[in-house]
């Protein structure tokens, strides 16, 4: 067996090896809150999550949107969440890539998202959440992260109006 | 039966006239460029005024032009011309650009007959000076314009159909899309004259809302020799922004073909 070769060529600890945990993350957990808001006319807003960098077209990781409105009338805002309407939303990908969801209620919105499903070459990204409330205002944050990342790493950005706090923790 | 160029040889004296500019800017103003449903409208105002976008002077009365992002031709709706301002729709079934368009081309000048100078009639074309101008007219002035006035709306991504140049007067090719515009980013833009390149020709931008400031902040800008000016934007916004050039006219020997192209752009935040 070829193991013994196998820890000299990567300089692993034995222990992190026996105990099977990868040299590098496999899922990117990012959690959203959505901030409670006391305005006399509150909509759920419209938030996109996607990622950009590196060279590669932008990867929209999730949409929230009025889905559910008859013959897609929820769509005539989406421009309105501009930044993402501009780097990935106005290719229409959105419409069939599973990607798009209703959207939420106040309150921190957690989703994971697997290595696989990321599918991100190794570089330098950032992760784009961005809000847009009607009557009401738009924020974009932005929270850089290299790929692959180590697991336990964590970053976060916090926003000051329409979005709450968001980090990205990675884990095994 | 007198042909233009017998009566012209018949002048005795033929020159070029300096076309009078524009008193007022033309302009038609979209609601917004950029649609994201899937059957959705765009709503225009459109007039004649000095400060932009605010009417009080004269409406636009002529219908515009559509073209499709398929490139076939398209018509706006509900257009009602008012006291200061027209207003018209259009309905967006198709996704990419449209292109909603003003041209306009004629011949302006003047004659003197037993010495009283008159005028061209407004609306005169080439094609109809040998009958405007009477035989034993002196002092014949002629000068050929084309104008274009061009406004670009864009349901989902953009595309560039509608770009397709005609060869005729200018034109605007993108190489910046002007449905891609943001604040704070430099946007390019290739002008075209009759085909060619139009190169070293001056570029003005304006900035909408002047009403609510002190200061124009007009700008003025040149094309290269590519034909191609470069525009940071200040700020997020409607934008006014025209070029002219001249050329010698090749409908009529020894006049001057005014060329002008306008367009408003709409810029948005980062």
């Amino acid at each position: 067996m070829n193991l013994s070769h196998r820890l000299i060529f990567t300089g692993l600890p034995v222990a992190g090896l026996a105990a099977g945990m990868p040299a590098f993350a496999q899922t990117m957990d990012v959690a959203v809150t959505v901030p409670r808001l006391s305005v006399a006319e509150y909509h759920r807003p419209y938030v996109a999550i996607f990622i950009e960098g590196n060279g590669t077209p932008a990867k929209t990781l999730s949409v929230w949107y009025d889905v559910k409105k008859a013959k897609n009338e929820g769509r005539k805002w989406l421009n309105e969440v501009r930044s993402w309407w501009r780097a990935s939303g106005r290719t229409n990908a959105f419409v069939s890539d599973g990607t798009s969801g209703a959207t939420r209620a106040p309150g921190v919105q957690s989703m994971s998202f697997s290595s696989a499903k990321l599918g991100l070459k190794p570089g330098q990204y950032t992760l784009v959440v961005e809000a847009a409330r009607e009557t009401g205002g738009r924020e974009v944050l932005r929270v850089p992260f290299t790929w692959p990342a180590k697991p336990g790493q964590s970053a976060r950005a916090a926003g000051k109006t329409e979005l709450g706090t968001v980090a990205v923790t990675f884990k095994p | 039966m007198k042909t233009l160029h017998t009566l012209l040889a018949a002048a005795v004296c033929t020159a070029a006239i300096a076309t009078p500019l524009q008193a007022h800017r033309l302009w038609m103003l979209p609601s917004t460029t950029i649609v994201s449903g899937d059957d959705d409208w765009v709503t225009f105002d459109a007039a004649a005024s000095n400060d932009l976008f605010f009417p009080d002077h004269q409406p636009l009365r002529a219908e515009p032009a559509v073209v499709q992002p398929d490139g076939t031709p398209g018509k706006v709706e509900n257009m009602h011309i008012g006291q200061y301002r027209s207003n018209f729709d259009l309905h967006m079934t198709q996704k990419g650009t449209y292109k909603i368009v003003i041209r306009n081309g004629g011949v302006m000048g003047s004659f003197k007959v037993n010495g009283v100078e008159q005028r061209l009639p407004r609306g005169t074309t080439a094609d109809k000076l040998a009958t405007a101008i009477p035989a034993g007219a002196t002092d014949v002035k002629l000068g050929e314009t084309l104008s274009r006035n061009e406004v670009f709306v864009t349901s989902g991504a953009p595309t560039e159909t509608v770009f397709k140049p005609s060869g005729e007067g200018l034109e605007l090719v993108p190489v910046t899309h002007p449905n891609d515009l943001v604040a704070g980013e430099a946007a390019t833009f290739k002008l075209i004259a009759d085909g060619k390149p139009a190169a070293n020709i001056e570029v003005t931008v304006i900035p909408g809302g002047s009403r609510y400031r002190s200061s124009v902040n007009e700008v003025t800008l040149k094309t290269d020799a590519q034909g191609q000016v470069s525009v940071t934007w200040p700020g997020a916004g409607m934008y006014w922004m025209s070029a002219s050039a001249s050329a010698p006219s090749t409908a009529i020997p020894n006049a001057e073909k005014r060329m002008s192209y306008t367009t408003v752009l709409e810029v948005l935040q980062p």
